[in-house]
């Protein structure tokens, strides 16, 4: 209790405020206070002042005494906030105000309490204190301790960079700094950590090199851990303090290691190659320390070291081992655990005996423990994967732990286990999971099956028809919102596997079909991709009448612009292609014999189509009564449906002089189906003209103009005889068909680099302000996919495929059509009264509710407990289908990173500094070898210029550098590729082969020149040649 | 190095925070409710640590205890270990929550091994639940000054509670005493002089 000192008379008058109530406590204190003290009888002249002042009534704002008096200390604050008689925020600002008056006061007191108070309100409800800054530093120097500890904490608390008044405090600090109490220099040493500026840290630097070896280790490991910011922001402080720093390095006292250890691992994260000479040093304390901390420390400064020197692997590995086996403290096993399996991967024995380790976590009753576990795997992956497999068990059952985070991770581990063999069984198990899990773990589950089966160009996804159906059922679950992701792996496996289209556009139709899906968000980018796909593909479609259908439905305007956009197009290349194929066949009947190529396409198409046009029609012909009589064309259009019958009549007179039932047949209810879609597309777009968009707008007036122009004269057709036909309308058609089925090819991401900037064309380095300019313009990103492109013939073997899965799927496809218009009535223009149309449909994928989790894990591993097994591909009934890569767009341009400066001058001073002291005691002895190389580094020592030091290191890099580990496992990769690619067959056209040879060549330039961005880094490493300390 | 640490309680409100690298005040406390509304989240029994990435930028990890109403939150870097932070909140949270009282009983569980110690720590939290944060809220400088001992700079000097305990007793003392650092003798006079006032009553009863 403060009572004994002198000012503290105040602490009366706080007590008895805790029985007034908080509005007029003041008024009611006076009193009290006077009577505290008329009581107390104390007779110090201050209190006999303040006693005659208040007795005269005459409590004078300004006196120093009455403020400190009545001030309210932070506890009262405290409990004032706690009381809550007016709100929070009124209070705050209340007391702010009061803090305001108080601290302009002159009374030293009164001063810190406020600022003790304001730091208070500050750091806990977040109230601005950067106005108080000065008065901070008049509290800094009061003499008092008490004080001064407020001022201090204040200061580190609000001050900064910018600060003004931070010039005001240096000398303030330095004789803190140099006092002789030592709690006085640790408050300095602790503001210093703080806010140490560039400024501050040189000006202050000789007190801290005086700090570095005092004898009072209370105070040197503060000043230890001060000096890592004194580094950071005064590079030059090395050669001052770097000597003392190592010495304290060899200290037998636990605390300082601590403090200098922690110092060296920071130093290390940054730039672990200047530490390589101190390696000595940390061995010692790897071996001798028992402090757990400090071992935990030494091992992640050997974590960075290790990997630069093959060496020091071999020497520590005994050490950490020993560790690993006999400490009882989790955590340092943990770091044990882990330097084995990041650095020290090498060494079988340690690898094994950290598994072991690791397999104790992942099983423990600790989530932490079991996290860690998962999370040290994870990191094994790279090198052992077999480590992971052996723990399969664990992490499968980690897979429904409450714990999100250990979920996660084993999902993680999960597919980074998966392979070829048995991708299709673990996405399957997943994709259950994922519809009984919460939102967010669904999401992650799907987005990290997206990101396995899409890696390196969906390496791993051998069937690309299950994978295809694999997207559209993610896209059904119901809590599902990696619509971009799928939308882009659905355009992009159309692009570029030919094989997968017509399941592709299988699953687009199931997608599109289904108008439940339109009323979710989420889902709109995977059906502009469907919508996309259902066009571009459409020639494979087993019907693209029902397509036609799918797009049209009035639920469509559900759709944001950029999609519904995207839906008129295809809709529009669905319709040049029913055409097209109509007009063939009519030509073929005429002229059956000559069987030209497009002659192939449109009976296949009649084939297809046989069957199930046959209900359409009926269907349609029912709904089509009904269009007509609510569109305006009324009559013109009845006299149409009055040409179709006649049509009928006439081919089917027609039909039996050629004696091709079927065929004609069909072609009778084409012609009626086609017309009937002429006229639902007219009446669907119709009021699309009207519409704000003008994507959607343009696209739909085009559309309509088309289907105009094209109906006079399928009617004409309809009247006069077919031979007459080869008009400007199948012209038309036949040219838009042909610009539609241009293939669209994967775009490599560099392509535009390739293009040669034109002369005279001035490119601003930065694009920047571009961005401003399209910021607030939506890039029709998916419209630019439709806009047609380059050719595509219907492959030989895409229409075989095609033949041999018309006649399966064409029933499915007419059920399920039915069903869904059961389902659906308002779509299709209801036959009977309609129902009330609800918005509401139901979910799209309803979760199973009842099926247990743990049996789903045991299920799983089952499951893996087969596939895990290394088997072999069994003779594979499909080959895999061929997938379309460029040879270097598909990974973006790795950008050179060159290392910040600052960190250069620190790497370059320690340097200097190790260099110097590799002469003094501490270090082994030195290489002769390296003193040319010393001198030319005491050549340079003046000025830590980076330029000049690159400059010799470019020479440097010239000499064939084995070392580098970039530059080697880039090559690495390099080949591994290119076999790879050739094992798999991938189509590269010859201009592709040529393109890439000279790519190659120009990699290697870049390779080059990347080698000697990063020489400087590896010369650092080799001038200050690392002693065999080891040895 | 450590980036922050946080003490909040249950219903979101922050009772401490210090972070070790400048920030704006409007950056703390958005920092101090996106932490907030992650943990409060979080089941109990489940795992102490959260992805900090998304507030912290990257390379930040973020291990949190929660102890009766309260949260202990500390936010660091790769050049820490997970396991050790959670020791030394295990730690702080000791000397915050029991005093000094226990200084003694401490230095001997120090001899004692971790394991015993963890234990130690889950019985006491037990018996104090209800006065943790009160404690926390009342002792706001005194709880600056305790991490002050054990982190500075982001680095963290001391582990062991004992040598905390005795840092603080000392600067309380140089606290009310400005020759305290020098006149050791008074040490044993004023062993009832706490640092914070215990309760009116108490000075009352004087």
């Amino acid at each position: 209790m403060d009572e004994e000192s002198p000012t503290k008379v105040g602490l009366n008058t706080e007590k008895a405020q805790e029985w007034s109530p908080l509005v007029s406590w003041r008024s009611f204190v006076r009193g009290s206070a006077k009577l505290v003290l008329n009581l107390s009888g104390i007779e110090s002249v201050r209190e006999a002042e303040a006693e005659a002042e208040a007795e005269a009534g005459v409590a004078m704002a300004g006196s120093s005494i009455m403020e400190n008096l009545f001030q309210r200390t932070l506890e009262d604050l405290i409990k004032g906030m706690r009381l809550q008689l007016i709100g929070e925020s009124t209070f705050i600002s209340k007391a702010t105000e009061e803090i305001r008056r108080e601290i302009k006061s002159t009374d030293h007191h009164t001063k810190s309490t406020a600022l003790q108070k304001l730091a208070y309100l500050s750091a806990v409800h977040g109230v601005d204190m950067s106005w108080a800054c000065f008065h901070v530093v008049e509290v800094m120097s009061s003499p008092r301790f008490a004080h001064k500890r407020i001022g201090y904490h204040a200061a580190s608390q609000s001050f900064h960079q910018d600060t003004p008044v931070l010039l005001l405090i240096t000398n303030q600090l330095r004789k803190d700094l140099s006092s002789a109490n030592h709690f006085e220099v640790s408050l300095a040493l602790e503001c210093l950590s703080r806010i140490a500026t560039p400024d501050l840290a040189r000006d202050l630097t000789p007190e801290l090199f005086n700090l570095l070896s005092t004898a009072r280790v209370f105070v040197r490991k503060k000043a230890i851990a001060v000096v890592l910011r004194l580094f950071d922001n005064y590079p030059d402080a090395v050669r001052v303090c770097f000597k003392r720093l190592v010495e304290n390095l060899e200290s037998s006292d636990p605390q300082l290691v601590i403090a200098v250890i922690g110092v060296f691992c920071e130093l290390a994260a940054k730039d672990p190659r200047s530490y390589l000479p101190l390696a000595p040093e940390f061995y010692r304390i790897l071996v001798d320390s028992k402090n757990n901390w400090v071992l935990i420390k030494v091992l992640k400064v050997f974590a960075k070291l290790a990997p630069l020197e093959p060496r020091l692997g071999k020497r520590i590995v005994e050490p950490v081992c020993d560790n690993m086996r006999r400490s009882g403290a989790k955590s340092l096993v943990f770091e044990c655990v882990r330097t084995v399996l990041t650095c020290l991967s090498g060494y079988e024995s340690a690898v094994k005996l950290a598994v072991e380790k690791v397999k104790e976590l992942v099983v423990d009753q600790d989530p932490n423990l079991r996290y860690l576990g998962l999370h040290a795997l994870s990191v094994a992956v790279p090198e052992h994967l077999w480590a992971v497999l052996e723990n399969k068990e664990a992490v499968i059952k980690s897979l429904s732990d409450e714990d999100s985070n250990i979920k996660i991770e084993s999902l993680r581990l999960l597919m980074a286990m998966v392979s070829e063999s048995h991708v299709v069984d673990i996405s399957r198990v997943l994709l259950n999971y994922a519809l009984k899990s919460d939102p967010e773990f669904c999401n992650e589950i799907l987005g990290s099956i997206l990101t396995t089966c899409g890696r390196n160009v969906y390496e791993i996804v051998d069937d690309f028809d299950w994978y295809v159906s694999l997207l559209g059922e993610m896209a059904t679950i119901p809590n599902c919102q990696k619509g971009e992701e799928i939308e882009t792996q659905l355009v992009d496996i159309g692009m570029r596997v030919r094989d997968a289209r017509m399941q592709l556009v299988q699953v687009g139709r199931d997608l599109l079909i289904d108008p439940a899906l339109l009323g979710n968000v989420h889902l709109h980018r995977i059906l502009c991709a469907a919508a996309w796909v259902a066009g571009e593909y459409v020639e494979v479609a087993a019907n693209p009448f029902e397509l036609m259908d799918a797009l049209l439905q009035p639920r469509t305007n559900l759709l944001p612009p950029s999609i519904r956009a995207v839906y008129i197009n295809a809709a529009f290349k669905i319709l040049i292609f029913c055409l097209d194929c109509y007009l063939l066949q009519n030509e073929g009947s005429t002229s059956l014999d000559s069987g030209n190529l497009a002659g192939g396409q449109s009976e296949l198409f009649c084939v297809k189509d046989d069957t199930e046009a046959a209900e359409l029609a009926t269907r349609e012909g029912s709904n089509y009564e009904q269009d007509v009589g609510f569109n305006p064309k009324n009559t013109a259009e009845s006299s149409e449906d009055h040409s179709a019958e006649n049509d009928i009549d006439r081919v089917a007179s027609h039909d039996q002089t050629l004696a091709h039932p079927t065929l004609l047949a069909k072609k009778k209810f084409m012609h009626e189906s086609i017309v009937n879609l002429l006229n639902r597309i007219e009446l669907i777009f119709g009021p699309l003209i009207a519409n704000q968009n003008v994507d959607v707008l343009e696209r739909a007036q085009n559309m309509l103009s088309l289907v105009q122009l094209i109906k006079e004269e399928i009617i004409d057709n309809s009247f006069q005889n077919v031979d007459k036909k080869d008009t400007r309308v199948s012209a038309i058609i036949k040219l838009m068909r042909d610009a539609f089925t241009m293939e669209l090819g994967p775009v490599s991401t560099s392509a535009q680099g390739r293009v040669a900037v034109p002369d005279g064309l001035v490119l601003k380095e930065n694009l920047g302000d571009l961005q401003a300019i399209c910021g607030d313009v939506e890039l029709p990103s998916s419209s630019s996919l439709s806009t047609g492109g380059p050719h595509l013939a219907t492959t030989s073997d895409a229409s075989s495929n095609l033949l041999k899965n018309e006649e399966s799927g064409t029933l499915n496809e007419s059920t399920s059509l039915i069903e869904h218009r059961k389902r659906h009535g308002l779509y299709y223009l209801p036959s009977e009264k309609s129902e009330i149309v609800t918005d509401e449909y139901p979910p799209a994928n309803d979760p199973k509710s009842n099926s247990n989790i743990n049996d789903e894990a045991s299920e799983l591993v089952k499951l893996t407990e087969q596939s895990f097994l290394p088997k072999k591909r069994t003779n594979q009934t499909k080959p895999r289908p061929v997938v379309v890569k460029l040879d270097d767009g598909d990974v973006a341009p790795i950008s050179v990173k060159r290392p910040e400066s600052r960190d250069d001058s620190l790497s370059g001073a320690i340097k200097d500094v190790l260099l110097g002291s590799e002469t003094g005691p501490s270090m082994s002895q030195s290489n002769p070898s390296d003193k040319s190389s010393r001198k030319q580094k005491e050549k340079k020592k003046p000025n830590t210029n980076v330029q000049s030091e690159m400059k010799e290191n470019v020479v440097d890099a010239e000499k064939p550098d084995s070392e580098n580990p970039n530059s080697s496992s880039k090559n690495h990769g390099h080949t591994r590729d290119r076999r790879h690619r050739g094992k798999e067959k991938i189509v590269e056209g010859e201009e592709h082969d040529q393109r890439g040879k000279k790519k190659s060549g120009h990699r290697h330039g870049r390779r080059k020149t990347h080698q000697r961005a990063k020489s400087p880094l590896n010369v650092v490493s080799q001038t200050p040649v690392i002693p065999d300390f080891l040895l | 190095m450590i980036k922050a640490v946080l003490v909040m309680n249950t219903q979101g409100k922050p009772r401490l925070s210090k972070f070790y690298e400048f920030q704006p005040v409007e950056k703390q406390q958005e920092a101090i409710r996106n932490v907030f509304s992650v943990l409060c989240s979080r089941p109990e029994h489940v795992s102490n640590f959260v992805d900090a990435e998304s507030f912290f930028g990257p390379d930040s990890r973020l291990v949190y205890k929660h102890f009766a109403t309260l949260y202990f939150v500390f936010i660091f870097d790769s050049s820490e270990n997970e396991l050790a932070i959670l020791d030394l909140i295990q730690v702080m949270t000791l000397i915050g929550v029991i005093g000094y009282q226990l200084v003694s009983v401490l230095s001997v569980l120090e001899a004692v091994n971790f394991w015993l110690k963890t234990v130690f720590v889950e019985t006491l939290d037990k018996c104090f639940r209800n006065v943790c944060e009160l404690d926390i809220v009342f002792n706001y400088s005194k709880m600056h000054t305790i991490l002050d001992e054990i982190i500075l700079g982001g680095q963290v000097l001391e582990t062991s509670s004992t040598e905390v305990m005795k840092a603080i007793d000392e600067i309380s003392k140089c606290a009310l005493f400005p020759i305290w650092f020098l006149t050791c003798r008074l040490e044993a006079s004023s062993n009832a002089i706490n640092l914070v006032p215990k309760s009116v009553s108490g000075w009352r009863s004087r």
